[in-house]
């Protein structure tokens, strides 16, 4: 069981707040963290991995991490991390990055056959795509055979095929090796792939905490389609108007009446929805 | 003209270079914890501690010369200790220069290490941190092996500069040939005596190493540069 109860005062920009954590997470869960950019996010993540400083308890099994002053050192954590920007150590080939972790070269033999990395091994970071990268930041991470394995939007910036490969290996290494893990993440695709628990925080504050689906579905039991997106345009097409709405990465045109025209400013923030009784799924 | 420079004394360059060689070496073990501390720390005091060591570059050589060549003497605390218990004389002697030297060319040793220090990707730094590695040990095996540039500007840059020194190192060693006369302070001398063959010879020599020196620096850093694609 890892325990977390913990406060820091966040300098967000032109704001104060405070981060606001109290939780208990099971023993090799695999939990999503979410919100909006500044809530925190990354913060709790650096707390939990020694990198800063707050106040208040972090427990793990018998072992206390954080507790008033006391602050066990980085070092002596058991603590595998995962940064978006990799952060691989660019003067070393991609299996002596493993064993500057742990000098254990079977472990690092069967991680890059895991990941199919194993041709790529003496090549420098330097030399790799995104996707390979991150592999090599992952498996470095499982060098120290981590109870906790900590990731901060490990995938957001590798496009979307080389992302759904990475959930997989993501899901393979957390069960093989029997980590509790936690990964911030903005996309409730990967979050409800993945995850068994989600939380969602605001302003550094808890505002949602469950299941992923009870969570991240937005129109629970309604049969509904619901999407969120940004209005780019309205125009009059003779007695009718269409809106033109980016949602994700696609551009769609909805019909309007004149009366909800006139209440729909452009650039505002717009949720489209519709019954979702007979849709075609191809 | 062979005649002359086969009488030649390279004494003075050898002296110079095994000076600057010193030197460079206390300044990279005194520079690397400081430089890292300037990198890392958020301190109210990280702008004194940088005006301070900055100094060196703004004072006239006579001013530094003067206060360390007054620090030194066996009439100040510390020349008074190093005399009498350790039974070492600072000044006008090789060991003074080095420790004058080494005050010297303290900011062309920190400041690039501290600039190279600063440009690295703070996870990286960090990934080692959480690979269990202590902060001596990311420091030599993870953060100089990825600022090669800033690491030989720093050392290059520190051994040419202590080559270079003129004013500290005649107010602080004198000239005692063979002890304390360095290429630049010979060359002084040349002139004064009005041998200008001789002169001529030395500063044509230390040109030379100068740009030599100075050259590798910049063909290293073009080449890395285009390695790393920039």
């Amino acid at each position: 069981m890892l325990k977390i109860q913990i406060e820091k005062a966040l300098h967000g920009i032109g704001s104060e707040m405070r981060l606001q954590a109290d939780i208990e997470i099971e023993e090799h869960s695999f939990v999503a963290i979410a919100g909006e950019s500044g809530s925190g996010k990354t913060t709790l993540l650096r707390i939990l991995a020694g990198l800063e400083k707050a106040e208040g308890r972090v427990e793990i099994g018998d072992e206390v991490w954080m507790d008033g002053t006391y602050a066990l050192p980085v070092q002596q954590r058991k603590i595998g991390f995962v940064f978006q920007d990799y952060a691989l150590f660019e003067n070393m080939t991609v299996e002596e990055n493993l064993l500057f972790v742990e000098k254990d070269k079977a472990l690092a033999v069967e991680l890059l056959q895991m990941t199919g990395l194993m041709p790529l091994k003496d090549r420098m970071p330097g030399r790799l795509s995104g996707g390979q990268k991150q592999r090599v930041a992952l498996c470095r991470a499982m060098m120290k055979r981590p109870t906790l394995l900590l990731m901060d939007e490990p995938l957001s910036a590798l496009d979307p095929a080389m992302r759904q490969k990475l959930q997989q290996e993501i899901a393979v290494l957390h069960r093989a090796f029997g980590t509790t893990t936690i990964m911030v993440s903005h996309d409730p695709s990967e979050i409800y792939r993945l995850a068994d628990r989600v939380i969602m925080l605001e302003r550094g504050q808890i505002i949602a905490d469950g299941k992923p689906k009870e969570v991240l579905l937005k129109t629970q039991g309604s049969q509904k389609f619901s999407f969120e997106g940004e209005l780019l345009d309205i125009t009059k097409v003779d007695v009718i108007y269409v809106a033109i709405v980016s949602i994700g990465q696609q551009l769609v045109e909805v019909v309007v009446s004149s009366e909800e025209a006139a209440h729909l400013t452009i650039g505002q923030r717009v949720t489209v929805s519709t019954k979702a009784f007979a849709p075609m799924i191809v | 003209m062979i005649e002359t420079l086969q009488k030649l004394d390279f004494t003075p360059f050898l002296l110079s270079f095994k000076l600057a060689a010193f030197t460079t070496m206390i300044l990279f073990m005194v520079s690397v914890p400081l430089a890292w501390y300037l990198s890392q720390t958020r301190s109210r005091s990280k702008p004194f501690i940088e005006a301070l060591t900055a100094l060196p570059i703004v004072l006239p050589p006579s001013v530094l010369g003067f206060y360390i060549l007054w620090a030194l003497s066996p009439h100040s605390p510390v020349g008074a200790f190093f005399e009498e218990t350790l039974g070492v004389k600072l000044v006008f002697s090789f060991t003074g220069l080095v420790v004058a030297s080494c005050f010297y060319s303290l900011p062309f040793m920190v400041q690039p290490l501290q600039s190279g220090f600063e440009s690295l990707n703070g996870h990286m730094i960090e990934a080692s941190f959480l690979s269990g590695k202590s902060r001596l040990r990311t420091i030599f095996s993870v953060a100089i092996p990825n600022m090669k540039p800033a690491l030989l500007t720093a050392l290059i840059v520190t051994f040419a500069h202590t080559v270079g020194e003129f004013g500290v190192v005649l107010m602080v060693g004198g000239s005692i040939a063979g002890e304390t006369k360095v290429a630049s302070v010979a060359i002084y001398e040349m002139v004064e005596i009005m041998d200008y063959t001789s002169a001529h010879i030395y500063s044509a020599i230390m040109v030379a190493i100068s740009f030599v020196v100075l050259l590798s620096v910049y063909l290293f850093n073009q080449k890395q540069n285009r390695k790393f694609g920039l």
